[in-house]
């Protein structure tokens, strides 16, 4: 039903059930927010967004009280903005005020309220608690002293991951988002996937730095510091210097980091490659020879480390291949840079990813070789951009670097890990030609492309037909996984990837991404697609190379070892 | 513990969150105090996630993490009390028992816990030793009674 309400005394029309920051957007009229997160229900709990209604007592939030008729709002008046000079201006009592060294400096919703409010000095002086620092989680950091308890993160991590690994701790003056038991992320059911950093307003929530450990490497001379990349990083991290996603992106993003100083630049796209044919045979191997289905995918570390501590019942259904970057890290240390005349400790590999679980994985049981590790350093796309600032590269108007190593080539299979439906779309294509044979080029798996949150396709191949979902966003995983497991059989294989619409909106990729944005980051993996001249991992000429030269053919015992994990499935109860 | 967790929570519908509160009061009845292990079993029992477990047994003061005294004192700081002068009472407390609100003394002697009201506003200023009620409190008497807890012996 619509109606007329009246906003800073202009008429304007309203329906029935809508909020008044809901009307108040669709006018351009801006209120400040803190706690509000779109697609969210809305708490009202930081009342940044307070307004005055004629014939109400006290203001009210925007974001959650809804409109009704002839309601007259006041946005702007002096007692609403002196209401919300008030608010921040206590939040900023008990603030460590240490923004000169804060990691969210600059990117701060707290910064840019006390900057909106023009707050020019300390009004209420707090009591400054001497919190702890959680940094025991190789992923993320948790400095509580700097939360203003906005609850987006809980939200987050309750609504889109649903593990629940941070919740209100306490009441009142005594709140903290914290833990269970007050013990540090690292051992709690946190899966390290970085959503609760993407929507924190302060620094509250950081990665854990890699950041002076890759530059230490690259001014070590005795090290030999080369770098494997994400394909999602391209599109990200032009964004942070304002480009538009365009196919040199990927070149110039080569010539940056060549000019950081990495003496070997590896695409992560090509190991995805090799991921793919594994998975393709163990899939193939499953159907045929009455294996546990669905098969899983194990790509996402945030997915597998869930499987492992929350639902160990599934691991059986895990694929064993081991995900892209593990499976990059070991052949740079095994193969390919002994090919280069370098010792696999003087290597230095580090890897730039836009998830912040990579950093977990990386630091696993199963990432090393005896004391070599796969993975020396992981950087997320948000460092790497401050690297390339810290050494003065103009990114836009660098020369841009084709492929040059000989394992720069890769398939745009591949390269579709980065978006949630790619991965199976990139098997699906290597499945067919492995069981069937012909010439899969054009395959185009439409169903499976778009912004959804689950994705399902019948694919046929032969005279078999399989049915297959990708579904993002942990707790969309979950569902599907409670409907699996109560008997439902009609999934062959299932994709999950923990971030809501895959990699491209990880938790290391550049902070607030709107919808726009991952479209755009999406359409630039699929225009990759579009143009690359292999679109089938299996016909990847390096991948190719690789199993002629050094590996077994695909799925045999001895790449069991070296591009499979074994993992301790637990005994049927 | 274990054959508390067994015998308290079959009584409560597992898989359903209503019943965390009395369970949690169940226990703390019978166990005096509620550890880490008793809330990840309760969270199991009724399929929640620890952190939210502990997010409400740290919500309410009436839930303790450590065992009590064998004096247990709870002193009143609700809105009639508090104006009758019950936060210099504790500040007493604290210092001539040694004892921080919310803790147990070393000696495992004496406990404190601020409670947010005890119900009895009419005999402001009021706390309670373990079951026996104090109404009234004067400040001369607060010392009688801290000074016969002191002599008491564990």
């Amino acid at each position: 039903m619509q109606f007329n309400i009246e906003i800073n005394n202009q008429q304007v029309s309203a329906k029935r059930g809508e909020t008044i920051k809901n009307v108040l957007d669709r006018f351009g009229i801006h209120v400040p927010t803190l706690c509000y997160l779109e697609g969210f229900t809305p708490t009202g709990g930081c009342r940044m967004c307070v307004v005055e209604i004629e014939g109400i007592t006290g203001l009210v939030p925007a974001c959650s009280h809804q409109v009704t008729e002839w309601m007259k709002i006041k946005t702007h008046s002096p007692r609403v903005l002196k209401a919300r000079k008030t608010l921040v201006e206590l939040l900023l009592a008990s603030h460590p005020d240490d923004c000169l060294y804060c990691e969210s400096s600059g990117n701060c919703g707290l910064q840019n309220l006390a900057m909106e409010m023009n707050i020019k000095e300390r009004k209420y002086h707090g009591k400054k608690e001497n919190i702890q620092i959680d940094n025991a989680c190789p992923s993320i950091v948790r400095d509580p002293a700097k939360c203003v308890l906005c609850g987006r993160c809980i939200r987050v991590c309750d609504e889109t991951v649903g593990v629940s690994a941070i919740d209100v701790i306490g009441r009142g003056s005594g709140s903290r988002i914290g833990t269970s038991y007050n013990k540090g992320l690292n051992i709690q059911n946190c899966v390290k996937c970085g959503q609760c950093i993407m929507v924190c307003p302060t620094g509250a929530l950081t990665e854990k730095s890699g950041y002076q450990a890759v530059i230490d490497a690259l001014h070590n001379p005795a090290l030999f510091p080369v770098v494997q990349f994400s394909p999602t990083v391209p599109a990200a991290i032009a964004e942070d210097f304002g480009l538009k996603p365009s196919k040199d992106l990927l070149n110039l993003l080569r010539a940056a980091l060549k000019a950081i100083g990495f003496r070997q630049i590896f695409d992560v796209s090509m190991a995805a490659d090799l991921t793919i044919m594994e998975e393709a045979v163990e899939f193939l191997d499953r159907l045929n020879n009455h294996g546990k289905l669905p098969m899983i995918t194990s790509c996402c570390p945030s997915w597998v480390r869930y499987v492992e501590e929350i639902k160990p019942q599934l691991l059986p259904n895990l694929s064993t291949t081991r995900s892209p970057q593990q499976i990059m890290g070991r052949l740079i240390k095994n193969y390919i840079t002994s090919s280069a005349g370098q010792k696999a400790e003087d290597v230095f590999v580090v890897s730039v990813m836009p998830c912040t679980a990579k950093k977990y994985e990386a630091n696993g049981d199963r990432m090393k070789d005896g004391s070599t590790r796969y993975v020396d350093a992981v950087l997320t796309t948000r460092e790497l951009a401050r690297i390339i600032r810290l050494m003065g590269i103009e990114f836009s108007g660098i020369e841009p670097e084709p492929a040059d190593t000989a394992f720069g080539m890769r398939s745009s299979a591949g390269n579709l890990f980065g978006v949630s439906g790619g991965h199976l779309e990139g098997l699906l294509r290597t499945i067919q030609y492995i069981s069937t044979g012909p010439d899969t080029n054009s395959i185009k798996i439409s169903e499976l492309r778009g912004l959804k949150n689950k994705k399902e396709a019948r694919f046929k191949f032969g005279k078999q037909f399989i049915r297959v979902a990708a579904v993002n966003g942990l707790n969309n995983a979950k569902i599907l996984m409670e409907e699996v497991a109560a008997g439902r059989e009609d999934y062959q294989i299932i994709e999950v990837m923990a971030c809501p619409y895959g990699c491209i909106n990880g938790g290391g990729q550049k902070l607030n991404p709107d919808e726009k944005n991952l479209k755009s980051r999406m359409k630039a993996l699929y225009d990759v697609d579009d143009e690359e001249m292999i679109k089938v991992a299996h016909k990847n000429p390096i991948i190719t190379d690789l199993y002629d030269k050094f590996l077994a053919k695909p799925g045999s015992t001895q790449n069991k070892e070296l591009l499979h994990v074994s993992r301790n499935i637990p005994e049927a109860q | 513990m274990k054959e508390i967790l067994d015998r308290i929570l079959p009584n409560y519908p597992p898989n359903k969150n209503d019943g965390l509160l009395p369970i949690l009061q169940e226990i703390q009845k019978e166990c005096g105090y509620l550890t880490d292990e008793i809330l990840s079993e309760v969270g199991k029992y009724l399929n929640m996630p620890a952190n939210k477990v502990y997010g409400v047994a740290t919500f309410y003061d009436q839930f303790r993490f450590k065992p009590r005294g064998q004096f247990h004192i709870r002193l009143c700081k609700g809105t009639a009390c508090y104006l009758h002068g019950s936060a210099t009472y504790l500040n007493e407390l604290e210092k001539q028992l040694r004892v921080k609100a919310g803790t147990t003394s070393r000696d495992g002697k004496f406990s404190l816990e601020v409670a947010h009201c005890l119900g009895a506003c009419e005999s402001a200023p009021v706390m309670r030793i373990n079951d026996a009620w104090y109404p009234k409190v004067s400040p001369q008497e607060l010392s009688r009674i801290i000074r016969s807890l002191k002599e008491k012996t564990v």
